[in-house]
């Protein structure tokens, strides 16, 4: 099962236009935020941002949804996000927190709340929204791809950033280059070359651009709570749907590159392991 | 159940048979993994232990905070046999008292090598108990007793603070400054219940004796594994973990080497098992 356990799929698509202004996607992520802190379901949420406007992702707390749509839209280099669960849960006390995931973020998660060697933090996290990744960036490799690759003066000068169709995009002045994806590789983090997660199997509800024509976003639900919140803002009017199977090029497409991940990944486990180097332990 | 549990921290190869010897923890010999183990008449239910080295009784006050369970599991699930503070039932300076036997011992602080009072009671307790648990970070790693060195009134020679497997066979360790409530309710559930698969990980824990901010340096990051996910930052009781370029980076001079941020980094250990058990993904 190259996508993990899921109840339904679907591709979906904010029906608010201030969120699918910013959003990166079909503003899935922020919808589902947004929703859940109007209806209380969580009273905060751990997002990335980037105060600075400069790309690099800072863990942020957000606590309404003028914060939440702030920080939308993608940032393709390392967001601790996890740290900033403390300050959700002591500097802001709050009780029913939400979390915007990568898979390896899930996965510190999920772990954190079966073996909660923190006290009072991971049992308060009750919205874990997943977003698929293939692999993310250093800024250093950001800024290569954007001057020396693209002929950008600065990384800064790009006002959208966005891997689709084979290639990593950058924006500059509503237009649009690409560099195709065979050009970022060996530019990656190397911790993703063991990452055997592409759509974030351990989240609530899980996210992503794969699948589903632009603007539109493919939608996995997977646990009651990840359902009930999608559903429920479904209801509401805040999010249309599709069925997976009315769309192109649907969800073979993502099998496919979750499967080919999860296959090259576990090959450079093996690897590592066969020269001794360290790997994680699974248990 | 218990049975199981004790055989798997290197007892006999028997297999667990009738109740009577389930219940009776001959705690020594199974310990020791030679001969086959000698049953004795015990009470139905664990016997649990807990001694106070050179601990702050926070993890003891962690365990308290279990406010739901804490009647029951003190009524219902365990007995407590011995510990200064819990059962005020202590071997002290004459060693008047005996030491009853126990099936688990719950050890909070490192153990200062001068005092020997503490070394006494510590070995004492690998003795008469089946299962030593290191107690929270004083006794699994030193914490912060790591930075003693002596010189203080009224005993200037106190100065070497040891974490208990620099001395005896630990089986267990629960990592924390402090162990934290829920990590230790989940435990007791899981040794009442031998759910011996919970506790692998703090089983294969048990031989650390060294805990830093710098062990996500050394084994994660340094491996080729750190995604940057921030687990390690959720972790640290003291705030010690920053992030620079990903990375997490520990200021050294505020990390009081807990272990707590390697022990809960997704790259260092992964319980896919009980992760998928617990969300049914
Ligand atoms: C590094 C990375 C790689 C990705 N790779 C793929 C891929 O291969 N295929 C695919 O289909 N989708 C991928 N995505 C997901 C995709 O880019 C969108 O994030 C997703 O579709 C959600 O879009 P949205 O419009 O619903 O979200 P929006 O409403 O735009 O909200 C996006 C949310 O993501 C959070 N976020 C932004 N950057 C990060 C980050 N670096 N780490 C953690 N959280 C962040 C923001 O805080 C915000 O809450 C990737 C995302 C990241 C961060
Ligand atoms: S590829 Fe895996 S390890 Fe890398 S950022 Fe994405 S989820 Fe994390
Ligand atoms: S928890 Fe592990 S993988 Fe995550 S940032 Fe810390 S060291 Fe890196
Ligand atoms: S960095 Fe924090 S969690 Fe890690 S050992 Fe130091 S104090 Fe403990």
């Amino acid at each position: 099962m190259p996508l993990g356990t899921y109840k339904e799929a679907l591709s979906a698509r904010s029906t608010e236009q201030k969120i699918l202004d910013v959003s990166q996607d079909g503003g899935i992520v922020s919808s589902l935020l947004c929703y859940a802190l109007d209806e209380g379901i969580i009273e905060g949420a751990v997002v990335a941002g980037t105060p600075d406007e400069d790309w690099r992702p800072i863990p942020t707390v957000v606590t309404s949804s003028d914060e939440v749509i702030a920080a939308a839209g993608t940032k393709y280099s390392m967001s601790p996000t996890l740290s900033a669960l403390k300050e959700a849960t002591r500097q802001y006390g709050l009780e029913k927190v939400g979390v915007v995931a990568t898979p390896c973020q899930v996965q510190g998660l999920r772990k954190a709340k079966a073996y909660p060697f923190t006290r009072f933090v991971a049992d308060k996290v009750n919205l874990i929204i997943g977003i698929y990744c293939m692999e993310n960036f250093p800024m250093a490799s950001l800024d290569t791809f954007a001057t020396a690759k693209l002929g950008f003066d600065s990384l800064t000068d790009a006002s959208k950033m966005d891997i689709g169709k084979g290639k990593f995009w950058l924006t500059k002045d509503g237009e649009d280059k690409g560099l195709a994806i065979k050009e970022t590789h060996g530019y990656e983090q190397a911790g993703c070359n063991v990452c055997q997660d592409y759509v974030a199997e351990w989240a609530d509800v899980s996210t992503g651009s794969v699948g589903s024509p632009d603007g539109w976003s493919t939608v996995l639900t997977r646990t009651d709570a990840g359902e009930s919140v999608f559903k429920a803002a479904v209801d509401a009017g805040l999010i249309e749907t599709k069925p997976m199977d009315d769309v192109k090029p649907g969800l073979p497409l993502l099998e496919k590159l979750a499967k080919g991940k999860k296959d090259k990944n576990t090959a450079e486990r093996e690897r590592r392991a066969k020269m001794g180097v360290r790997i994680p332990a699974i248990y | 159940m218990f049975d199981k549990l004790k055989k798997a921290f290197g007892g006999s190869d028997e297999a667990p048979k009738a109740e009577k010897k389930v219940e009776a923890a001959p705690v020594k010999e199974e310990v020791k993994a030679e001969a086959p183990a000698e049953t004795k008449a015990a009470s139905a239910k664990p016997r649990i232990g807990y001694i106070h080295l050179s601990g702050c009784t926070g993890d003891a006050m962690s365990l308290t905070e279990n406010y739901d369970i804490l009647s029951t599991v003190l009524t219902d699930m365990v007995d407590i046999v011995y510990g200064q503070t819990l059962v005020d039932k202590w071997i002290h300076g004459t060693f008047a008292e005996e030491m009853p036997e126990m099936d688990v011992c719950l050890i909070e602080g490192s153990v200062c090598l001068q005092d020997e009072h503490s070394v006494h009671e510590l070995l004492e307790a690998r003795e008469k108990s089946g299962l030593i648990v290191a107690f929270g970070s004083c006794a699994v790693t030193g914490c912060f007793t790591t930075y003693a060195r002596g010189g203080q009134q009224a005993q200037p020679k106190h100065e070497a603070f040891l974490p208990i497997s620099s001395l005896v066979k630990v089986d267990a360790a629960l990592p924390g400054c402090p162990v934290a409530p829920e990590m230790i309710a989940k435990t007791v559930v899981a040794v009442c219940e031998g759910d011996l698969d919970y506790l692998k990980p703090a089983m294969d824990l048990a031989a650390c004796n060294a805990g830093c901010g710098c062990d996500v340096l050394t084994n994660v990051i340094r491996q080729g594994l750190c995604s940057g996910c921030g687990t390690c930052g959720l972790a640290c009781p003291t705030r010690a973990m920053g992030y620079s370029e990903g990375r997490p980076s520990c200021d050294r001079d505020r990390c009081i080497k807990c272990g707590t941020c390697y022990v809960m980094c997704p790259r260092s250990w992964l319980p896919e098992g009980r992760i998928k058990k617990e969300t049914g993904l």
